[in-house]
This record gives C-alpha cells, structure tokens and sequence, in this order.
C-alpha cells in the first residue's frame, strides 16, 4: 500500500497549480458572466502537451495516467469548473472512444488532432429521451451503398463547437426486435450537421454545451467506431472513465470553496473575534476538509484500479456520486459561512455551488450511479 | 554551444517561514527552483534552441534537490549535475558553493553559464561572480536581455531601474533579472520524459575537493524574524497639517530623517 503520487505525477501537479492560478483562476467570474469560452487557456494546455495526457505518444499524447488525468481536472476545476469540464470531456468523452475503439486508421485521422489540441473532443449520447435509457434513442443512421445517412438530435453535448469531429450513438438497424445502437464518428462540417449554442444554463457558463441536429447527414460507413451494435456497450465503457473526470472535477470545486472558506473564516471578524474561533465553523471546515479528503481519495482509488487495468466501474460510480454530492454540501457551506457576502458573485463561492450542481447531473445522474453500484454489490 | 544553468532550490515564495532553535523550520514546506535561476533555465533553453548546443543545469544540496533539477529537464533541459554535499558539509557559504561549483566547471568548456541575480533565501547575489572570478571569465550580472552572434555577446542589464547595455566577450557569466524572460511551465511530455534524462550525481571527491577547501568563511550569529509589521496610521485633518504631522512623526518617531 503506498499513497505517495508518483515524481510525474507531482510534478504535474505542481505546473497544472501553478498554471490554473496564474491563468485559469484570473478571468473565471468574468467568464462566467459573459459565458465566453476559453479559448486561449485550452491553447496554451495544448502548447504544454495536456490535450492528449492519457493517449499515446505515436498519435501526439504524453502517454500519462488517468491518476494524471485526474489530478488536471481536479486543479483546472478548482481554479475554474468551465475549463476543468471542458478538458475533462475532450479527454474522457472525446478521446477515450477513439483511443479505445478506433481502428488504427481511425486513430491517426480523428485522435492526432484531439492530442493536439486542434479539435476539442465531444461525445454524441444524450438525446431529448434518452441518456442513461439506451432504449429512448431515436438518432437514426440508414445504409445507403457505402454510406450512413444519419437523422436525429442530441442534446446537452459538451464542446460540440470546437471539435471538428465527434462520435455518436444512432440505431443502425433492429436484432431481436431490439434497436441495434452502434457508435459512428461524424465530422462537425457535415452537410446537414448543425450545432447549437445557445442554451442558457445555472452555471458552467464558459463551457461550451450544444444541441446537434442532423438532416441526412452522410459519412461513410467506415466511420463506424468499434463494432456495430456495440454502440452502447461502448459508451458505458467510455462514460466509466467519464465519471473518474465529474469526480476530478467535484473534488476541485469542493476544495476551491474550503480554500476560501478557510481564508475568510481567519479574516472575517464578529463579536470581536474572527469566526474561525467559533466551534461551530470550525466543525463545519473540520466537515468540508474531511469530506473533501475522502472524495479525494475514492476519485485516486477509481484512478488508479483503472490504471492497473482492474474493473472500476464501481467505483468510478462511487467516486461520482460521492463527490459530486459533497461537493455541493461543501459549496453550500461555503456561502453560508460567508453569509451576505457569499450570496455575491465577487466572492466565487455561489458560482462553485451552481457550477457543480451539474455533477449530480451530468454522466448519470445520482440515481444513475446508485443504479451502478447497486448492480455491483449483488443486490 | 555548451551551456550551463546554475540553480538553487529555494523555498516556495508562498510559504510562511518560521524560526525553530536558531534554524528556519523546513518540516512540510514546500520548495521550488529559486525564481531568478528559473529565468536562468529558461534562458539557457532559448539560447540553446537559437543557437543549437546542450543545456546542463547545475545544482549544490541534498537528494532532495534533485525534484529541482527533474523540474528543470522537464522545461527542457539536456542534463542535469547534482553534487550532494549532504554527507559532507553541514554548512555551505558563497565562498564554498562558488568554489564547489567553479572546480567542477573548469575543465567543462562552458560558452555559457547563466546563474539566478540572486537566491531568495539568502540573497548575497554572489555565487555567479564569484565563479566567473575563480573560472577567469567575463562576467555581468542583472540581465534582462541576452543576445548571442558568433562568441559576442550584447547585454542588457538592469542598472537601479535604467539600463545599460554591454558587449561581452565568450565564454560568459550572466546572471538573470526579473524581465530576461518568462519562464515556460514543464510541458507533459517534458516531464514525462524528464526522468529519462541524465542526471549526475557527484560528492566533494569526485571534484577532488576536501571538506577544509570549502569551510565557511560566514559566522551566522543569530536567525530571527522580521519584527511584525504594526498596524498602519491614517492622518486626518489639513492636508497642510497632515504633512507636518508627517515630517514630525518621521523625525521623532520613526527617527528615519
């Protein structure tokens, strides 16, 4: 047993914090309130090599682990949950499918440019009835000749407008009187392929959340990723490391709003004495520090086990839930412990408990990953 | 070109420092490159990726300091020299580190040796010089801009807030200025592959150095901590009034004019 973070991984931690300090935190309120996504923080992450971080080197990735991975999306968050759900979903929604499924062929067209930092990664599940029910889905893809003509609509899909490709989930025909769901890589550019941005969300506004619609949109039938029919069982796969990033990302958010709970109970002073020497607060800090640790630990353990190659689905799923509720426990905290001054957007702490509302949400819902769990534990 | 970085691992900048039994407490502090001999490495890199050539960063301490020099490689460093004086000295001044580092360098053919201006620890801002003087080297120090054309090199240094600007004959000391650069973070790859890098590791004897060549020349005779800072005093009243107060308190209290 050893809790120790690699030298590598140390080290990238300690230039992600220093990075998500001097760059990413400075501009996170304003992003925010004028949603403008960052474009140039995802360039400069794609000049020190950390848009392809788990994939290989021959394809432009640094060949890291999802402990790595982890560890970015955890300090990204911190400084700003737009930019760590961003860089989250182009590794683990985007990239991963390909790096997983694709053919070789595949991989140096559509995962080079992912590694590089020249399309941001996305991930077509969702749709307006169906998300974790498979069985909703309603995107069609016909054969014509050599082709898919694909139909449908996706909705709520991350950084859809800055990827030039994306892999998506449509019925490709019916077996057993079951739809046959498989996966295809669509290019963004497609005749028929529109995206939309203008939902107007709680929170994450700087990050970049699209609806697709697609008119007969026709690639070839080699775009197919993985195998036909498999569509969805990948998608599990991929959502599995998915949820290691959501928990990444809750942990950043949870320590951000400790962080600054910490410092303004030592600096906030009533009834002549600041409110850390109040029990009360410092019981509620001893909780958030606590709780924090523990999500911590569980997205590691998640991390890890999936980098030894063992099964992780469990508590990639235990990692998710877990985190991504303490993370709105302690964000709720956060602004209660700086009463008026919390309720305003100056003092960031509302924006973390808006932004990671999304993570009971997003890749499976709470519910979902109890459903998980569950499923795991044999009852 | 043949280049090298001399580096100090300092304190972060961020850490509180605090005086236990006459010696700064180091437990659970956290350390970093010393910001000047950052700008040192980065500016090595530039030269070296302008000029072609070979970047070594040096450094003087313990086994610890080699997370400084891995950080160093990762930014993209060639190689890396640690001499590990932990089992033989338990004191180390300007005198020793200067003379540590000018014996290992001599017989190295350096073109280039770029230190930090100072170490934010101990602040002499002497190591650099003193090199120079013991390799026989032109030195100039607090640069801000470094050019290189054939074994000529144009410098700008930082003199009180002006600048002058100096031609320097090769092989050269400079030591870094805040404004020579802004250093790079360690790319993924970089740090991915800084382990691979070589990474030297020499005691005293392996330069032929004895303890008693490098004995402190420095009595330390007291570590303590800068009084704490008092809270601040607003003056009201007549602007008039105010500067007079001023002047009084400055003369009588202060006892600074």
């Amino acid at each position: 047993m050893n809790f120790d973070l690699t030298d590598e991984q140390q080290m990238i931690r300690k230039t992600i914090r220093e990075f998500a300090d001097e760059v990413v935190a400075p501009g996170a309120i304003e992003r925010d309130r004028t949603k403008e996504f960052p474009k140039d923080i995802f360039r400069q992450l794609g000049e020190m090599g950390m848009m392809g971080l788990p994939f290989d080197e021959k394809y432009g990735g640094a060949g890291a682990d999802t402990v790595s991975f982890a560890i970015v999306t955890e300090e990204l968050s911190r400084a700003c949950a737009s930019t760590g759900i961003t860089y989250s979903a182009h590794i683990s929604l985007g990239g991963a499918p390909l790096n997983l499924f694709g053919t070789e062929e595949q991989k140096e067209k559509y995962l080079v440019p992912i590694c590089t930092g020249e399309s941001l990664g996305a991930f077509g599940l969702t749709e307006p009835n169906a998300g974790s029910d498979a069985g909703g889905t309603q995107t069609a893809a016909k054969s014509e000749g050599d082709d898919f003509v694909i139909s449908g609509n996706k909705v709520f899909i991350t950084n859809a407008s800055h990827a030039k490709h994306l892999a998506l989930t449509a019925i490709t025909g019916s077996a057993d009187g079951k739809k046959e769901i498989s996966a295809i890589i669509v290019p963004t550019d497609a005749e028929g392929f529109k995206v939309i941005d203008n939902y107007e969300k709680m929170g994450l506004n700087a990050s970049n959340t699209t609806e697709l619609v697609l008119e007969n949109v026709r690639v070839p039938q080699e775009n197919l990723l993985g195998k036909r029919g498999n569509g969805f069982r990948q998608f599990l796969v991929t959502l599995d490391g998915g949820r290691i990033g959501i928990g990444a990302m809750a942990v950043g958010i949870a320590q951000a709003a400790f962080d600054r709970s910490l410092q303004y109970a030592k600096e906030r002073k009533q009834f002549g004495r600041a409110i850390a020497d109040f029990q009360v607060n410092q019981f509620k800090l001893a909780d958030m520090a606590m709780k924090i640790e523990l999500a911590r630990t569980m997205v590691y353990k998640a991390a890890w086990l999936k980098d030894q190659g063992r099964p992780f689905s469990k508590e990639a799923a235990m990692c998710k839930l877990y985190a991504s509720e303490i993370a709105m426990e302690v964000a709720d905290e956060a602004i209660q412990l700086h009463g008026g001054y919390g309720y305003m957007k100056e003092y960031e702490v509302e924006r973390y408990m808006r932004d990671a509302k999304l993570l009971e949400i997003g890749e499976g819902t709470s519910e979902v990953q109890h459903m998980v769990i569950a499923r795991h534990i044999g009852v | 070109m043949n280049i090298y970085a001399l580096v100090k691992r300092t304190f972060d900048t961020e850490e509180k420092i605090s005086v236990q039994n006459g010696q700064i407490a180091e437990d659970g502090a956290e350390f970093i490159i010393n910001p000047y001999d950052e700008y040192a490495v980065e500016e090595a890199i530039r030269v070296r990726d302008e000029h072609g050539g070979e970047v070594t960063v040096l450094t003087i301490g313990s086994e610890e300091a080699e997370k400084q020099l891995r950080t160093a490689l990762a930014m993209g460093a060639d190689k890396a020299v640690l001499i590990n004086t932990e089992d033989d000295l338990d004191e180390l001044d300007e005198f020793g580190a200067s003379t540590i580092i000018a014996e290992y360098l001599k017989d190295k053919d350096a073109d280039l040796i770029i230190a930090g201006n100072v170490a934010i620890d101990g602040g002499s801002g002497q190591v650099g010089p003193r090199v120079a003087e013991l390799l026989d080297i032109n030195y100039v120090t607090t640069i801000t801009e470094l050019k290189i054309d054939g074994d000529k090199a144009t410098v700008v240094r930082d003199v009180e807030g002006d600048s002058e600007t100096i031609e320097a004959q090769m092989p050269l000391l400079v030591t870094a200025q805040q404004g020579l650069n802004d250093p790079r973070y360690p790319s993924l790859p970089g740090i991915m592959k800084a382990k691979k890098k070589p990474l030297e590791e020499l005691e005293l004897d392996d330069i032929d150095l004895d303890e008693d060549d490098v004995e402190v020349k420095v009595e330390r005779v007291d570590v303590f901590l800068p009084p704490e800072k008092q809270a601040g005093r607003v003056l009201e009243g007549d602007l008039q009034d105010q500067v007079k107060e001023l002047v009084q308190l400055l003369r009588n209290e202060a006892k600074v004019i």
